[in-house]
């Protein structure tokens, strides 16, 4: 549309990146925090214990609270504490549908193993709720969330792909980085973190959408299988057909010792191999138990032991897929999710993600320093449109991080018998994000950028200390005790204050005298322009 | 108004129509043709049904993707939309064809 393809793709690239910039920012910062959500978890609930009870005492202690809570359930689950997924002994179970529901209402507890009763600790939304943000948004609806953060990582797609074909020179602008020159050194700085981790970031995207790849193209779904409410799940069925699925015999039965049947197991994958155990119809004479292994690749579904449930015989050895395009898409979903991973390529993970959202960043940030000194030549001063991009670029590259703190102080401030204190933590993340976006609008906007960067970096680097003065594994103990997951917490935090700091100082410098004492606070100016230089 | 500045914004206007037209063929026309190939696909695939979906829909986020990047690669708005609703019509037509073919 522009003279030449790359003219017409940086257009594209532009306007595409600034359309949905923001909510990406957030998307890709809450989902790498999702890279660490069970140790994020555990910060959040300090009073849980550090469980590492035998194998078959675990499953003894949950098959007898199953028994108690859920006798006539249709399906149990049980997850011992043996892998970083689930620190404790996690058991939720399912009941049979009753009147005209689809699926029986469900219940999960953890487990303490010393008492065999559920833990008692800090109500919390935890990492958990912190990683779902980053797809299902919160405060929205499913549905709609869905399909905003669909739209956004289309747009991601057509960034990542109009960004590769601007590029003429992939690998020399990788090596390229100009040094405080302003516009330069933001575009280098976008060329070099988008390059470094672009398979990253196209796999990132592009698994992604194969998420609810069913729920964006329902067409494709429908054509085959007809329209109606439950097409899709019609669809889901067939392709992940579980062969071993039996219908209630409604003849009870006594189950065989699960003891045994896990024996079995470790027979052939060796010990602490077990991620899960799955039993369908506990207590009737079909009853199955599926045992599923620890995830070792990318492949999402694991390989699979399935026993019968009576007498204990082992019924098959399930191979983790069956068909070339469920092995492609468990793949991308695997791989999206990371969950084999173990600690050097989770921090891997982890980095890429934050030079994902490094990117994001830095893309915004060039848009507005490529316009100011056009927008500040005008009489009447920035159009309504650059303040209001130059707002919400302050806002949220800042606010979102100032928000996951606020939300971690939530956690340690807000009374522990509070009932609604989960919602709050949320709330004192957006509350804090929106409060940012706002800040900027009563300050000049460098001095306000300054301002900011600055509170976040307190934000952070105090956190360690509420941890202190609030629970008794602060980082002296747990550096000791060498409790990685609270060190590390709290490191990660101070860490994270210090680039924040040192953010606030390099741009403090570049800033004339002028744009931090301005006469009237309220007076709008833009003195970036020598500040870029 | 002088002469001048009227051609200007005349012309401003009908580059800002184009824009808006190029956004529609993008979002609109690229996800009809993303979704009819992908079902077209999904039909004659040789595998079984659930596999043959499953194929198309992994595929269609690319075929979305390469459609939006074309429309704002090519010179004119016109070439863009035909580039988009000739190959639907062809594409759902044979599609409609092979459903047709196998009903009978």
């Amino acid at each position: 549309m522009k003279n030449g393809l790359r003219q017409s793709m940086a257009w594209l690239h532009t306007w595409v990146g600034l359309g949905v910039g923001w909510i990406l920012f957030f998307m890709f910062l809450t989902g790498t925090l999702g890279y660490f959500d069970t140790e994020i978890d555990r910060w959040m609930q300090p009073e849980l214990p550090m469980e590492q009870a035998s194998l078959v005492e675990s499953v003894r202690i949950a098959e007898a609270r199953l028994q108690q809570q859920a006798p006539a359930a249709e399906r149990w689950f049980i997850n011992p504490a043996t892998n970083r997924d689930s620190p404790n002994l996690r058991i939720f179970w399912q009941d049979k549908p009753v009147g005209d529901e689809k699926r029986g209402a469900t219940g999960n507890e953890l487990l303490d193993i010393a008492t065999g009763l559920p833990v008692t600790a800090r109500e919390t939304g935890g990492g958990q709720i912190l990683y779902r943000m980053h797809y299902a948004l919160h405060y929205l609806p499913l549905d709609l969330a869905y399909w905003i953060i669909g739209v956004c990582s289309m747009f991601m797609m057509v960034a990542i792909i109009s960004g590769i074909i601007i590029h003429k020179k992939i690998f020399k602008d990788f090596f390229t980085f100009r040094r405080g020159r302003g516009q330069r050194s933001w575009l280098d700085m976008h060329n070099v973190l988008s390059v470094v981790a672009l398979p990253f970031h196209i796999m990132i995207t592009y698994s992604g959408l194969i998420f609810f790849a069913a729920v964006y193209m329902p067409l494709i779904v429908t054509s085959s299988y007809g329209f109606g409410e439950d097409t899709e799940r019609v669809f889901f069925d067939e392709l992940l057909a579980e062969e071993n699925k039996l219908e209630r015999a409604n003849v009870s039965a006594p189950m065989a010792p699960l003891d045994s049947i896990i024996k079995v197991a470790e027979e052939r994958w060796g010990k602490e191999q077990l991620r899960y155990i799955d039993v369908s119809h506990p207590g009737d004479a079909n009853a199955r138990v599926a045992i599923g292994s620890h995830l070792d690749s990318p492949l999402r579904s694991s390989a699979e032991l399935v026993f019968d449930g009576v007498t204990g015989e082992l019924l098959n050895n399930q191979a983790a897929f069956s068909s070339a395009p469920r092995a492609v898409r468990d793949t991308l979903l695997g791989l999206h999710e990371g969950l084999f991973a173990g600690p050097l390529l989770r921090w891997l993970y982890f980095l890429s993600g934050l030079l994902g959202t490094a990117m994001i960043a830095t893309g915004m940030v060039l848009w507005t320093v490529k316009r100011r000194p056009q927008q500040l030549k005008q009489a009447r001063g920035p159009d309504f449109g650059h303040r209001l991009v130059e707002c919400l670029n302050l806002g949220t590259l800042v606010g979102v991080p100032a928000g996951i703190a606020a939300y971690f102080w939530a956690n340690r401030l807000l009374p522990v018998d509070f009932m609604a204190r989960s919602d709050w933590e949320v709330h004192a993340l957006f509350g804090t994000w929106f409060a940012a976006c706002l800040y900027p609008i009563i300050r000049p906007i460098m001095r306000a950028w300054v301002e900011e960067l600055w509170f976040a970096a307190a934000a952070f680097a105090l956190l360690p200390l509420v941890n202190f003065l609030t629970t008794d594994r602060h980082l002296g103990r747990s550096l000791v005790d060498q409790d990685w997951v609270f060190a590390g917490f709290d490191l990660t935090m101070l860490a994270v204050s210090l680039f924040l700091g040192v953010a606030a100082i390099k741009l403090r410098r570049r800033l004339p005298q002028a744009a931090l004492n301005p006469a009237k606070p309220t007076d709008y100016r833009h003195p970036q322009q020598e500040a870029i230089q | 108004m002088t002469r001048s500045t009227l051609q200007l914004s005349q012309a401003t206007n009908r580059y800002r129509w184009q824009i808006v037209s190029r956004i529609l063929a993008a979002t609109v026309g690229g996800y009809a043709v993303a979704n009819i190939s992908a079902i077209l696909l999904s039909f004659i695939l040789p595998m079984s049904r659930s596999e043959a979906v499953m194929t198309s829909l992994l595929l269609s986020f690319a075929i979305y993707t390469l459609a939006i990047l074309w429309v704002f690669a090519v010179k004119s708005v016109l070439k863009a939309w035909l580039g988009l609703v000739i190959p639907s019509v062809l594409l759902g037509a044979l599609a409609l064809l092979v459903k047709l073919v196998e009903a009978a």
